[in-house]
């Protein structure tokens, strides 16, 4: 029962003020519920953490989409539309999650458009080729699910639950991206190559998903403080290197990385210098996609705004509709 | 085209005309995809096109190879309803196609789940599906025709402008044991309902004309099908004889 946990800091910690009740609960690793006192600097950085999260899952729609009316084959195709479709599930359980900190998805989603929050760096790159699908099924949800796997642990509540329903369905479409490269990689010349361009194109953006180095992250020190992140991003980002090279041996595809060695003395791949000149480029808005996933994000809302308006007016006559009847009712049987 | 397993004959072209139906629509809705007005409909509108490409996959499986069927047919061999090959326009437009496809295909798929033709099974299984669809479809439909003057006035547009596509519907398909006139009527009535409770009028004018009646039946499409087949179909031409 949540209700346990939620009452923790209430409860438990009962005569302690607001702020040492907060403290002991994260040191204790219990989980924070949206009732409890929590400090103001918290609350903002899970809401910016967790707007950003839902709008990459929304923004991350549109790379793959992209190719649904392209797929190749029927089975290829339902798997498509029904990994973009939990995408959007993702978005709706995240933006209720951050809901539950006293913000509104209509509110996250203007900034979103303004520009005020960001999503992934990653859905800036283009899908060119249809194995660029695969390539983020296997590298992009993996470099996810070895970022949010942790956060399942997270010591805010809502989002940790949240992250328990959505890895779930993430390594599921980590496998099936796996196995599409895997069909490309064992067909034909032209398959396999398509899918060795995938791979050499998604390498690199997929180790920035990690964030910038330790020494340069602004956030980490007090994340980790508050259990909202359990490792930094240099350990996730080596985590996935040690993965990821055994699996494309496995694909007999090569990673584009010279530098990519076996250090026996660390027990880890060494691997080459990340051009963060170019991550900081994307984010500043001038990676390839930026203009054109924002600008179709717009759009759909805007292009929208009669229907939510259609719907809403349509709610409003049939609420005011039953509270006549009710009022109606009520006089009847006064 | 016809495997070892494969209907054959008259069932292989109700087989292959249903499963056109559904694999068309299913891919017209898939263009939504980043597109939609909420992330609500992004879920529903990903989710019926996934039922109907699931049933597509089966009917197609009846009629022979499925991805053989989708990709190397050309556009007039294709025997889908030209209904269904409309582009989306506004939602308004997918809405009202949406509408007047998932009634009529619930009406078929309860005839055909309660007879003992080859498709008895499937129907039976798609109906529950199918009846989702047409839920959304009405319930938008009441939203849209009953929401503001904006959206009332595209709804009623959109119905009257897909409206000459439904006389197709009600066209005798081979291999098909069902009343057509009695369909077509309880049709008419259904959808008379769902409009005039969303204070919307039923349209005029003919439901076919000289160019549409059965046309898509005989594989007389409308300009756009060819495009949205190219679109379809060019990766899978690219690479002939590949797995995917």
């Amino acid at each position: 029962m949540t209700a346990v946990t939620s009452t923790v800091t209430t409860d438990a910690y009962e005569g302690a003020s607001p702020e040492a009740a907060f403290e002991a609960a994260v040191a204790a690793d219990e989980r924070i519920e949206p009732r409890d006192w929590m400090p103001d600097a918290y609350r903002t950085t899970l809401i910016r953490q967790m707007a950003q999260h839902a709008h990459s899952e929304i923004i991350g729609m549109q790379p793959e989409a992209n190719w649904i009316t392209r797929a190749p084959s029927l089975r290829r195709k339902a798997i498509l539309m029904a990994k973009v479709q939990d995408e959007a599930g993702h978005g709706l359980y995240l933006y209720s999650a951050a809901e539950t900190l006293g913000t509104g998805r209509d509110e996250l989603l203007d900034k979103l458009h303004a520009g005020r929050q960001r999503y992934s760096s990653i859905f800036n790159y283009p899908t060119l080729t249809w194995a660029d699908v695969g390539a983020i099924g296997w590298l992009v949800d993996g470099a996810a699910i070895t970022n949010q796997v942790p956060l399942c642990r997270c010591s805010y509540g809502p989002y940790a639950r949240a992250m328990v329903r959505i890895c779930k369905e993430e390594s599921f479409h980590q496998r099936q991206g796996y196995e599409l490269l895997l069909t490309l990689s064992r067909g034909t010349a032209a398959q396999r190559e398509m899918a060795q361009d995938a791979v050499n194109r998604w390498w690199w953006p997929s180790l920035m998903m990690f964030g910038p180095p330790d020494d340069a992250s602004a956030h980490s020190a007090q994340s980790m403080a508050w259990k909202i992140k359990r490792h930094s991003n240099d350990e996730l980002r080596q985590r996935f290197v040690d993965i990821c090279v055994p699996q494309a041996e496995t694909l007999g595809l090569t990673l584009p990385d010279p530098d990519l060695t076996w250090n026996e003395e660390r027990g880890h791949y060494d691997f080459g210098a990340i051009d963060w000149t170019e991550f900081q480029e994307v984010l500043k808005g001038n990676g390839p996609c930026n203009e054109q996933r924002i600008t179709q994000r717009r759009r759909a809302h805007e292009e929208g705004a009669w229907v939510r308006e259609a719907a809403a007016a349509y709610a409003a006559k049939h609420s005011a509709q039953h509270t006549q009847h009710a009022q109606t009712d009520g006089k009847a049987t006064a | 085209m016809t495997g070892p397993s494969a209907a054959t004959g008259a069932a292989h072209a109700a087989a292959l005309a249903l499963g056109d139906d559904a694999l068309v629509l299913s891919h017209r809705l898939g263009e939504w995809a980043g597109h939609a007005p909420v992330l609500e409909e992004e879920v529903a509108l990903a989710n019926i096109a996934l039922d109907l490409l699931g049933q597509a996959r089966v009917l197609l499986g009846l009629a022979g190879d499925e991805d053989e069927l989708a990709y190397l047919r050309e556009e007039r061999d294709f025997r889908n309803l030209q209904l269904v090959e409309q582009p989306n326009g506004d939602f308004a437009h997918t809405i009202a196609r949406q509408l007047y496809f998932s009634v009529y295909q619930r009406l078929l798929y309860e005839r055909l789940a309660a007879g003992d033709g080859e498709l008895a099974a499937l129907a039976a299984k798609a109906v529950k599906e199918v009846a989702y669809h047409q839920d959304h479809a009405e319930h938008w439909t009441l939203r849209l025709g009953d929401g503001t003057p904006e959206s009332h006035e595209r709804m009623q547009r959109a119905c009257q402008t897909l409206w000459r596509y439904t006389g197709e519907m009600f066209q005798p398909v081979e291999g098909l044991d069902v009343d057509w006139q009695a369909l077509r009527d309880t049709w008419l009535s259904a959808t008379a309902d769902v409009l005039g409770r969303a204070t919307l009028t039923m349209p005029t004018g003919p439901q076919s004309g000289a160019w549409s009646a059965g046309a898509g039946r005989q594989g007389l499409h409308t300009e756009p099908f060819g495009r949205m087949l190219a679109e379809m179909q060019h990766l899978h031409r690219s690479h002939p004889g590949a797995s995917w």
